[in-house]
């Protein structure tokens, strides 16, 4: 068995449901995304259109991020998903150097590397990823590629000539396909970024507000910190009531 | 103006997540830039040990230990710091992970600083009969097998060349930073460690012989001639990536990092490579002194530009 997803990027519409549905699931904490829809318009007006495009984990059957994890903290599951072991991870942020997607953050919570797991806990109960289960026009296919009688083999097979994977260059192997994307909404050279999500000005970051173990001497600290251990949502929010956001270089 | 409704040229971001930043940030240029010196004046020690008596060079055999033993310990420092979890650093030794190049180097690293502890032990037992005092075990072991050093220094120049490169195929394994994917950063690692310890051992070359001198400048010299082209040829011909075309189109447009980039050129490369030459006839020790504070800095400020400006590029 060898699990991937499809995104049929003709039928999403941008309404964010797997986004919200994924953040409910896997409990991902305020400033961290494990999926998330980018929205980009295309052409000049009145000759305009939007696309968008649900970002992930490609669960690479080459994956850069398991060869370069020094303790295994990433690793392959027996059905093709490529799993982290947050409780072994040592937060080198090496995974996050490696994947070519930006698939991969750092969890405030933690203070280990996260990431799109294909929702590996519900698989195992049967279940389809949240984002698939949110999906209001299922455009989120799910499935044993391995299988030619599975929904996404002939959902593939149907749609041969149009399905893409992200920066086949790389030679990872994505195991996550799209229909209907094309250069503009896959290659992220191939598109501006404007204020805010420039290329490279100095963009509007979120500071990992209240994330206690965010200085360094704070993370050696950390363990015996007592009520200063990990956060959670909740005091996130709490302290991101007094801070401001602010442009600087630096995401964790 | 036809052109201006293509969708590919005219495509706009109109929502997305903050980009990462830069993750990997000054600590990791400082790692880097210890780890330079630490093996640099290994292969410095062993360079002018065989091209010369050791009595030109009375001090190196115990402060060469000491430069590379702090280095280290440095560089060390660092890379724990760096880690968001730095109690699970033992990790690596419990559940390592073979075809990481960052548990096979924090192998190599460690082995390799145990075999500099013992050389900085022998070193300053032989070099200060007093140390320690009569009763001082450790020191009387070091001195009983005071041959072990020569003994261990062929094995410790053959390890300090995968301490030195490995952090570049660190940054192969990064394969999301494009502009790290060059072969010349193995290289690049050599020349750096060349220049560090050159530059190290200049500081502690007052009593040597001006031969023996000489070769540092030579070495401090000929090392920021041809890492300094390295540079340039990276920096202004072509890369077969888009990405690191990206990259450096928006170095060379005047950037951030671009000056910090020429900065570094200029005072760790350029002027040190005239002062080196300089020094081959007038063997004025001050100016070469300043050539290797210049080096060194120099060299940090171009690690630091390098190693963050891939890190600017969104990658979806």
């Amino acid at each position: 068995m060898k699990l991937g997803f499809l995104v049929d990027l003709n039928l999403c519409m941008g309404c964010k449901g797997c986004e919200i549905a994924c953040k409910v699931e896997n409990e991902v904490p305020l400033s961290t995304w494990r999926l998330r829809v980018k929205y980009i318009d295309l052409g000049t007006f009145p000759d305009t259109r939007r696309s968008f495009t649900p970002l992930r984990c490609n669960h690479c059957e080459n994956a850069p991020c398991e060869r370069i994890c020094p303790v295994s903290a990433l690793h392959y599951l027996e059905n093709g998903i490529v799993n982290i072991d947050s409780a072994r991870c040592i937060g080198c942020a090496g995974c996050m150097m490696a994947c070519p997607y930006g698939a991969i953050y750092m969890d405030p919570e933690t203070n280990t590397a996260d990431k799109c797991t294909y929702c590996a806990h519900r698989i195992e109960s049967g279940m389809m990823p949240a984002c698939v289960v949110a999906c209001p026009v299922e455009a989120n296919i799910f499935g044993d590629i391995e299988d030619d009688h599975s929904h996404i083999s002939l959902y593939i097979m149907e749609h041969k000539g149009a399905v893409q994977v992200r920066k086949p260059e790389k030679h990872t192997s994505p195991t996550h396909f799209y229909v209907g994307g094309g250069n503009a909404t896959l290659n992220p050279l191939a598109h501006q970024r404007i204020e805010g999500f420039s290329l490279f000005n100095n963009i509007t970051h979120l500071e990992h507000v209240g994330d206690k173990n965010h200085g360094i001497l704070d993370r050696f600290l950390a363990p015996f910190a007592g009520h200063h251990g990990p956060t959670d949502n909740a005091s996130l929010i709490e302290s991101a009531i007094d801070a401001e956001s602010h442009e600087q270089e630096g995401g964790h | 103006m036809v052109e201006s409704t293509i969708n590919a040229t005219q495509a706009v971001v109109t929502l997305d997540v903050p980009i990462q930043g830069i993750v990997w940030g000054s600590i990791i240029t400082v790692n880097m830039w210890a780890k330079s010196i630490g093996t640099g004046v290994v292969f410095l020690g062993a360079f002018l040990w065989f091209r010369h008596k050791k009595d030109d060079m009375p001090n190196l055999r115990w402060l060469m230990p000491v430069i590379a033993f702090l280095s280290l310990n440095v560089f060390l420092l660092f890379t724990l710091i760096d880690l968001h979890q730095p109690y699970r650093m033992i990790h690596i030794f419990t559940h390592p992970h073979w075809t990481s190049s960052i548990t096979v180097g924090a192998w190599m690293a460690s082995l390799f600083l145990g075999l500099i502890t013992i050389l900085m032990i022998i070193g300053a037992a032989d070099a200060f009969p007093g140390l320690g005092g009569k009763k001082c075990k450790i020191t009387s072991i070091a001195r009983n097998n005071s041959a072990v050093y020569e003994k261990i220094m062929p094995f410790l120049v053959f390890l300090a060349i995968p301490v030195t490169t490995y952090t570049a195929i660190i940054m192969a394994q990064s394969s999301a930073r494009e502009l790290w994917q060059a072969p010349t950063e193995v290289m690049q690692m050599m020349w750096a460690a060349l220049m560090a310890g050159s530059a190290a051992l200049i500081f502690i070359s007052g009593s040597w012989s001006k031969e023996a001198r000489k070769d540092l400048a030579l070495v401090l010299t000929f090392a920021v001639f041809f890492s300094f082209m390295m540079y340039m040829g990276e920096y202004f011909f072509s890369f077969k990536s888009s990405e690191a075309e990206a990259v450096l189109a928006y170095v060379h447009s005047g950037g951030a990092y671009s000056v910090e980039f020429w900065i570094g050129m200029t005072l760790g490369f350029i002027i040190p490579f005239f002062l080196g030459m300089s020094y081959m006839k007038s063997e004025n020790t001050t100016l070469l002194r300043f050539a290797a504070i210049l080096a060194l800095v120099g060299l940090f400020l171009v690690k630091d530009v390098w190693l963050k400006i891939p890190q600017m590029l969104p990658l979806s």
